[in-house]
């Protein structure tokens, strides 16, 4: 019996199943939290465990999400939706057996790059003695490498920045993929945790799929029909509702950014109309030769994240949800980069993408929007490799992530050191230095660098470092916005610039590899976020205990 | 409770000093127990303390001079951190690394929330100075201290009216000589400034949480100390003259000495008594596995006990800022009592959100204007509402002397907070209220058991709290477990948990090794100096026994290169390790993580990354006592009432009783509401209570009933 069939006898009837309906949402997202937590407990990678780098949600068999967990990042919030369905059409509905688990690093149709593992599990249950689908789990996690050149932006092909795993099968009626365990292990570097994190999605998605098993059990119910259209119809009105207070129109925004060699320019138009809002990204600059182009699943999913923030943050990520937000653009744009375009970096440009399209919201929200912030995360990517050809020693791998300054808010300052759109958390310094052969010698705070305003805008931080024990760095920079700053809005002051160099004076570039030799310092200094409003309207109490403070120069 | 003649000697006692109440237990030398409730004297906590202590005596004919013990548990450090109230600090640190409490993990805690405000840090950047040294991971010195420069900042911070001073430098949970060598050289200079270095309270590496946690003691420590001396005077002048000792976060005994010096450790001392209480029941009852479940006003509080031991934390965070959220915090690192603690309580207002679902919490009502039902000036729908309004709760039966209860005010804020909104009516309001919180409390306590890898099946709860009893039936049913037990006192938990704990310290700290290049001096160094550590502190504790007997547990925390959570093992109480030791840890650590994730992995190095330590003192145990689940059915004169049964799915008839009504080994059936006078506990159609013979009431399913319908 399903809970269908209990046709609602009084109108109180109906208010109580909406009340159970309203439990059995909550048990699902209580399901993904906990399929996440899982991932989140087993994994090797760094960025998985200390920036929640992951996304776990469950399908409905046609591979429409009715749940998702909240992680650290916004690249997931669509990327993971529109995933299943990729997984359906190509494993193809009449191959899909119970005890399947599936498999890609597709860029196109998982999240963006190759980095990126997407595992899929059918859940099958037994309906009038009938072994029938009744949805998915779908898991994502950054994993430590996928092979080619390593993690970084200098590819100039897709090729080259590691193995691709188109979808398939990673395991068949419980019978473990052996062929694509050894092509894997034969083409990645840290392979036991590459494949022991892949273990590890397939095991979470078998939490999931065993608790909503459970659940079924527990509320005698066949499948997820009935919650599924529930969450759907909830969730479409209160989207609806939101969107409806943003007036309807077409609005535009350009930034310009650093960039590789060149600057780029992000351009949007916006559209919002009754039933949703659409970013067209006409205007943008052409892909690049180089590692930063970004696929449009994940410039999608950061401008989703934007509007969301927006208009309303109590919104759920589900199909009913995210199909309200659509995006364009013309091939090849660097927010719609193409098959076989270099896409390993593709964070760096897509975390502008949020403050690129909330600021084309300004004049639909002016109360509302922030001024723009540092935006990408400058995070230290480094192989530590021994000074002396002559005293070779094992190469190190060193992962930081620091972020810069968030943009001023309507009625509030920026937030200092903090990451947004990304929500990223930094590491200890004393867990890094136990790691590898690193000083970390200044990670502070940058006065004087968010920009003026009513509101001021976050403070960067300034970053000091050094290899020891007879290493030098090949590092792999990621920077931007040393060229262009934040920008302030509605009289607010930008933010200041970015600077990366030697502790000798020796400038170095935001992008690309570079050495920090044996003996020498990098320093990096971070953005900081734009102002907002008027700084003569700043008051003077804040203003005097900025200076008290230290936060800005007398 | 019934009063017996207790003889002039010996009589211990326990005082709970919480938000809104202090609970004072007196434990008769026949062991059973008489409690008082005084309101909590904010600006002078020792007064509710003095009052309850001399009406409790009176009230059982005992002298001051019969107590034989005093434990006392405190939220003053908690408040004193949460309310900003502590004392006047200054932090030393690590050139370069000024802003470690300020800029925290860089992180956002709500991911949708444009207009997120982060926690302030607890010292401002003002009140942070910075000093030239450096030592690196190993502790070797990279830059030598300053020592002049050091001289003129201890200058300029006497100088300038600290009352206090925290020091915390890069690295020195390895070396702490820099932190020790500035602490002396301040108070050699001002012997009047109080000073806490942190690789003494809680050396553990990563800066954010150690440095944070030496503010914390920093900032309470002056305020602590002095509330402390003043309790223990007060007390001798009335002629108490046994020791005074503290209830601390990891749920043993510290002495009044060691808590000036480390009173962070005080910090949730309240909720570790409740733990502690649990875990003697379950000691007392055989139950192995426990989840213990405690609901007041405000929270909701849930821990693990296994092996009759509640689980513990190396780390915590205190004041959440915003719904409970993790990261909106100050974390705290010292060994604590693991609770999840949500935003569930009687107090805990509901409303609807833009997508038509009830919420409940984190704003309560407290106990000012409270729940609409108290009738003073609160509006909002809270969980009380819902249950008066369900009939589970009832103006006759409830507890609270001062309180009226008032059914219509309750359901017209049922009407106005969710209701309305909803189209429902006030019963199928409250229904909806009711399971919220229920299903609430049950996803977090499954996401906790997930986060110890422990599978909740076969578990008993313990409910206690004034809240717990009424939702613990239909919690139970949410979570799948068998059992619940309804103490005896659950009123006053946490201060029966105080008279059951042991003389306990955890000395923890960081010592990286690992599998392939296994430091054996080194290790076995950190186990010698962290047992000693403990053992001194606990004979500090329980001077007066000759022959102290103890347990050491020994634990390493260990993980997988490149993981990022540890998992802890077990070691032997007294081993001491030899060559063999490596392959000794990666035995047990493979079989700890194949126990958590279910398959452990080949051919990785295991690093070991912290230590600790804990010695207690050995705890009588107490008379075991049988539970049983069949007893004769109580021939009561039944009142009934009208009240919804979640089974049901409607309102029916259904029994109210007096708890005290019931005799031992008689047992009732639901539907049943069983009231007392601190709590009422809810059994649903298909539950059935037993009696005990120590008047606990075990609860336990006629049959095993979808709980769903």
């Amino acid at each position: 019996m399903t809970l269908a069939d209990q046709a609602p006898a009084t109108d109180l009837a109906a208010q109580r199943r909406n009340l159970l309906f309203q439990v059995m949402w909550n048990r699902l997202i209580s399901i993904v939290e906990e399929q996440a937590l899982t991932l989140v407990r087993t994994a090797f990678s760094t960025s998985v465990r200390e920036a929640g780098d992951l996304s776990a949600g469950v399908f409905d068999p046609q591979g429409r999400m009715i749940a998702q967990a909240v992680t650290g990042t916004p690249g997931h919030v669509n990327t993971m939706a529109d995933a299943v369905p990729h997984f359906i059409a190509d494993i193809g509905p009449e191959r899909i057996y119970p005890g399947d688990v599936y498999i890609t690093n597709d860029p196109w149709k998982g999240t963006g790059h190759l980095h990126d593992i997407t595992v899929t599990t059918p859940v099958f249950r037994t309906i009038d003695g009938e072994e029938t689908l009744i949805g998915f789990f779908a898991s994502t996690a950054h994993v430590v490498d996928v092979g080619g050149r390593g993690y970084g932006p200098d590819a100039s092909e897709v090729y080259e920045e590691g193995l691709r795993i188109p979808i398939m099968k990673w395991a068949e009626r419980g019978r473990l993929n052996n062929d694509l365990v050894a092509i894997l292990r034969n083409n990645v570097r840290e392979s036991d945790q590459v494949v022991g994190d892949i273990h590890g999605l397939a095991a979470s998605n078998e939490t999931g799929r065993r608790r909503l098993l459970d659940m079924l059990e527990e509320f005698a119910l066949d499948d997820m029909g009935d919650i599924a259209d529930f969450v759907f119809a909830s969730t479409t009105r209160a989207t609806l509702d939101a969107v409806d207070g943003v007036r309807n129109g077409t609005y535009r925004n350009e930034m310009v950014v650093d960039g590789y060699g060149e600057p780029v320019t992000l351009a949007v138009e916006l559209t919002v109309t009754d039933d949703g809002m659409h970013a067209d990204f006409t205007g943008t600059s052409p892909v690049c030769g180089l590692g930063i182009n970004v696929p449009l699943g994940y410039a999608h999913a950061y401008f989703t994240y934007g509007m969301l923030v927006a208009i309303g943050s109590e919104l759920p990520n589900n199909y009913a949800s995210l199909s309200r937000f659509t995006v364009s653009a013309p091939d090849h744009v660097i927010l719609n980069a193409k098959h076989p375009d270099p896409v390993s970096v593709r964070h760096v440009l897509g975390h502008f993408v949020t403050d690129l399209c909330l600021g084309a919201l300004e004049s639909a929200l002016p109360d509302r929007i922030p001024a723009e912030g540092a935006g990408a995360l400058w995070n230290f990517q480094a192989s530590a490799r021994s000074a002396d050809p002559d005293d070779p020693k094992p190469p190190v791998e060193i992962l930081m992530f620091n972020s810069g300054g968030t943009g001023a808010r309507p009625e509030l300052d920026g937030l200092t050191s903090t990451a947004f759109p990304s929500g990223v958390r930094t590491m200890s310094a004393e867990a890094t230095e136990q790691v590898g052969p690193i000083v970390i010698w200044r990670k502070e705070i940058r006065p004087d660098s968010g920009g003026g305003g009513r509101q001021r805008g976050g403070l960067g931080q300034i970053i000091e470092l050094g290899p020891t024990d007879g290493y030098q760095f090949d590092f792999s920079a990621m920077f931007d916005r040393i060229d262009h700053p934040a920008r302030g809005r509605r009289g607010g002051g930008d933010g200041a610039p970015g600077k990366v160099y030697l502790d000798d004076g020796t400038p170095f570039s935001g992008k690309g590899k570079q050495i920090v030799p044996a003996g020498r310092r990098l320093i990096m200094e971070l953005p900081g976020g734009g102002g907002f409003g008027d700084p003569v309207e700043r008051d003077a109490e804040v203003e005097a205990n900025d200076v008290a403070q230290g936060y800005i120069s007398p | 409770m019934a009063t017996t003649d207790t003889t002039s000697t010996g009589v211990r006692l326990a005082a709970d000093v919480g938000g809104t109440f202090t609970d004072v237990v007196l434990e008769r030398p026949d062991g059973t127990y008489a409690s008082t409730k005084v309101l909590t004297t904010y600006d002078a906590p020792e007064r509710a303390i003095l009052e309850g202590v001399g009406h409790l005596l009176a009230v059982e004919g005992a002298a001051f001079g019969d107590v034989v013990q005093f434990a006392h548990g405190t939220t003053l450090a908690t408040n004193a951190l949460i309310e900003r109230r502590g004392a006047r600090t200054a932090l030393i640190t690590t050139e370069g690394f000024r802003d470690v409490i300020e800029t925290r993990t860089e992180s956002r805690f709500e991911q949708y929330d444009l207009d997120i405000v982060l926690p302030t840090p607890l010292i401002a950047r003002k009140d942070r100075y910075t000093l030239a040294e450096r030592r690196n991971a190993r502790g070797e010195e990279l830059l030598a201290l300053d020592t002049d420069a050091m001289h003129r900042l201890i200058d300029h911070v006497g100088n300038a009216g600290y009352e206090s001073v925290a020091i915390g430098f890069l690295h020195s949970y390895v070396d702490p000589t820099n932190e020790r060598l500035v602490r002396d050289s301040i108070a050699a200079a001002f012997p009047g400034i109080s000073v806490s270095i942190s690789s003494e309270v809680s050396p553990q590496m990563r800066e954010y949480e150690r440095f944070n946690t030496v503010c914390a003691n920093a900032y309470v420590q002056p305020l602590m100390a002095s509330y402390l001396v003043r309790l223990r005077d007060h007390l001798i002048e009335l002629g108490i003259t046994c020791p005074l000792y503290l209830v601390h976060s990891g749920g043993g005994l510290m002495s009044v000495e060691s808590a000036a010096e480390f009173p962070v450790r005080l910090v949730e001392s309240g909720p570790a008594g409740g733990a502690i209480f649990a875990a003697d029941l379950a000691a007392r009852y055989g139950r192995d596995r426990v989840l213990s479940y405690d609901m007041g006003g405000t929270t909701a509080k849930i821990t693990l006990i296994e092996d009759f031991r509640p689980q513990t934390a190396k780390t915590f965070e205190v004041d959440r800022t915003a719904r409970f959220k993790k990261g909106s915090g100050m974390p705290i690192s010292i060994p604590v009592i693991d609770m999840i603690e949500i935003g569930a309580g009687g107090g805990s207002i509901a409303s609807v959100d833009r997508l038509g679902q009830i919420r409940i919490g984190p704003h309560s009502a407290g106990s000012e204007p409270g729940p609409a039902a108290y009738s003073l000036g609160g509006v909002d729908a809270t969980v009380t509402d819902a249950n008066l309004e369900l009939g589970r709760l009832h103006p006759d039966t409830f507890g609270a002397k001062d309180i009226d209860l008032s059914p219509e005010l309750a359901r017209r804020a049922i009407a106005a907070s969710v209701g309305d909104a909803l189209g429902l009516d006030p019963t199928a309001a409250a229904v909806g209220i009711a399971e919220v919180v229920d299903e609430n409390m049950a996803n977090a306590a499954r996401a906790h058991a997930v986060e110890h890898g422990v599978d909740l099946a076969g578990f008993t709860m313990i409910a206690f709290g004034g809240g717990a009893p009424l939702h613990a039936a239909r919690l139970m049913d949410k979570l799948g477990l068998d059992e619940l037990i309804v103490p005896p006192g659950a009123g006053v938990g946490s201060a029966i948990g105080f008279l059951v704990a042991p003389f306990s310290y955890e000395a923890v700290r960081s010592f990286y090794t690992t599998t392939t290049d296994f430091d054996v001096a080194g290790s076995n160094a950190v186990l010698t100096d962290l047992t000693n550590e403990a053992m001194s502190f606990v004979q500090q504790g329980a001077t007066g026994d000759e022959q102290l007997e103890v347990t050491v547990e020994r634990q390493v925390s260990m993980r997988y290169v490149g993981q990022g959570w540890e998992i802890p093992v077990m070691l032997d109480e007294d081993s001491t390790f030899d060559e063999l030791a490596a392959e000794l840890l990666t035995n047990r650590f493979t079989k700890a993580y194949e126990e958590f994730f279910g398959r452990a992995i080949d051919d990785l190095t295991i690093e070991a990354v912290s230590w600790s330590v804990r010695v207690s003192t050995v705890v009588p145990v107490r008379s075991r006592v049988e539970l049983s689940a069949t007893g004769v059915s109580a021939d009561l004169e039944l009142n009934t009432r009208s009240a919804y049964d979640a089974v049901v799915g409607d309102r029916i008839d259904t029994p109210v009783l007096d708890r005290g009504d019931v005799g031992v080994g008689e047992s009732v059936d639901g539907p049943a509401i069983i009231a007392e006078a601190q709590t009422t506990t809810v059994l649903g159609s298909h539950h059935v209570c037993t009696v005990q013979s120590d008047g606990t009431l075990l609860i336990t399913r006629t049959a095993r009933q979808e709980v769903a319908s």
